[in-house]
């Protein structure tokens, strides 16, 4: 069946595409893998749209035998987890992660949590945890007081929540600080000392998920799909929106939508966001050397430090240790290398995962009129 | 939900990843034997795949815990 707009993601992005599409009368529909539409910060909260059809639990791998006049990208973004001794252990979860668990179910009330890495996110899942019942110890960003002073300076230009945060503060946030060690019932952090904890959620940062976008052939420039005012790719009828065009969240991803789904210029000024917001927590470099030569890089293969010296790109160390050859596809160790190395990712071919019989059976459509 | 044969209540809407976590029931265990939890909640690192009604490698993160639903992970 040919749809006039094809919008992949229901995320902030996806959900004001999905508005805007149905605003000028074009046909929609949403694909998300999700079971429910809001994407990363709504999760189940996001209001769908009437008129739009939505089809939850699918999980585009594959362009080909997708029908559309318009295609709209807004596969937002995940968080970069950076190698250190310990990071594999099962109490070492990501900071939207155990957020995204305790959304979905996981009981939190009374647990001990060592928050690290580095983004304002960081302060959200603080306040969500907390809220959820959790004892947040401490709350520990990678960059320095004086960027964050700085970052913190400027926001009043910028009424977004996810930066308000660091305006209104919380007591046991920490800049300069970062995780060093992780052990069985602990963390120690870079100024030496070791905290008790149930969990250490850890996070350095979103990074695009890009895999879509360069299955549809979009150039990306500087690690985000390039697009115009009218959120037009290289390719035409194709669009790019959100958080793969540049981590600038929530009010940015909703008027890039926005503008896409009418087919309007973007409205505001999100570029000085976006470099403000990478400038302010751009990751030390002295993070490369938190990975010991036996800390695990690659967690689908195990492939450790050591074993990843001496190639020149990605694709040598992939074929010579099958670093990031395993189930994720190397979503996890991809970015890591980027960072540690400079690597970037290779071409995308379909289907970016293997493709799996649940895909086709746990579809579901949801259309309210 | 049934886990490594055992009957265990879920509430509604809370994902297998979720439910075994709050079980303290260990996934999947890595090449090398290290035992492994759920890192990104998302779909996107597959830490937290086990076999659901048959069907391996399914991420637990992504599907809802529903009654009678047949859980294996390399624990069990
Ligand atoms: C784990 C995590 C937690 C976050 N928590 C917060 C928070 O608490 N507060 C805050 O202010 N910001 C948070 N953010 C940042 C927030 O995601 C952004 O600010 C913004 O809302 C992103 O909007 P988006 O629509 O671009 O992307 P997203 O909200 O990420 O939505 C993208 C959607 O696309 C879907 N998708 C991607 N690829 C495919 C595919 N191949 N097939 C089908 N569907 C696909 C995903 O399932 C997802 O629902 C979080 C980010 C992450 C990664
Ligand atoms: S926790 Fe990462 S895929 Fe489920």
């Amino acid at each position: 069946m040919k749809v006039d707009t094809l919008i992949v993601g229901a995320g902030p992005a996806g959900l004001a595409a999905a508005r805007g599409a149905r605003s000028v009368g074009r046909k929609a529909l949403v694909i998300d893998e999700n079971w429910n539409g809001g994407g990363q910060i709504w999760r189940g909260q996001g209001r769908l749209v009437v008129g739009v059809a939505f089809e939850f639990e699918r999980q585009v791998v594959d362009l080909r035998g997708l029908e559309y006049d318009r295609l709209i990208l807004a596969c937002g973004a995940r968080e970069l987890f950076l190698p250190f001794p310990g990071w594999t252990l099962p109490h070492v979860v990501g900071a939207g992660g155990l957020q995204a668990l305790v959304k979905n179910g996981l009981d939190v009330r009374g647990k001990r949590i060592v928050i690290a890495g580095s983004g304002p996110l960081l302060l959200a899942v603080a306040a969500n945890l907390t809220k959820a019942g959790a004892e947040v110890l401490l709350v520990a960003e990678q960059t320095s007081w004086t960027k964050l002073a700085r970052f913190a300076a400027g926001l009043w230009r910028w009424p977004s929540k996810m930066a308000q945060g660091i305006l209104l503060g919380n007591p046991r946030y920490r800049a300069g600080l970062w995780p060093v060690r992780a052990d069985a019932g602990g963390v120690t952090m870079s100024d030496g000392r070791r905290w008790d904890c149930d969990y250490l959620a850890c996070g350095f940062g979103l990074v695009p998920n890009l895999e879509v976008p360069r299955l549809a052939g979009c150039a990306v420039v500087d690690g985000f799909v390039e697009v115009d005012e009218w959120q037009r790719t290289s390719v035409d009828g194709v669009y790019a929106v959100g958080e793969i065009t540049g981590i600038g969240g929530v009010e940015k991803a909703e008027a890039e939508g926005w503008a896409a789904g009418c087919g309007t210029k973007i409205q505001g000024d999100h570029a000085r966001f976006v470099s403000r917001l990478a400038e302010s927590f751009e990751l030390r470099t002295g993070l490369r050397g938190l990975a010991t030569p036996d800390t695990i890089v690659c967690r689908c293969e195990d492939v450790k430090l050591c074993k990843i010296v001496g190639f020149h790109d990605r694709r040598d160390a992939k074929l010579q240790t099958r670093c990031g050859m395993g189930a994720c596809q190397g979503r996890i160790c991809g970015p890591i290398l980027e960072f540690l190395y400079g690597w970037e990712a290779e071409r995308a071919r379909p289907p970016i995962l293997p493709t799996k019989v649940s895909d086709f059976v746990r579809k579901t459509r949801v259309t309210l009129d | 939900m049934i886990v490594n044969g055992v009957s265990v209540d879920v509430a509604d809407g809370v994902s297998v990843a979720a439910a075994l976590m709050q079980l303290k029931i260990i996934p999947r265990r890595a090449l090398s034997g290290e035992a492994r939890g759920p890192l990104c909640g998302m779909g996107v690192c597959f830490e937290c795949r086990v076999t659901i009604d048959g069907q391996p490698h399914e991420r637990g993160c992504m599907v809802r815990a529903r009654e009678g639903m047949e859980v294996r992970s390399d624990e069990g």
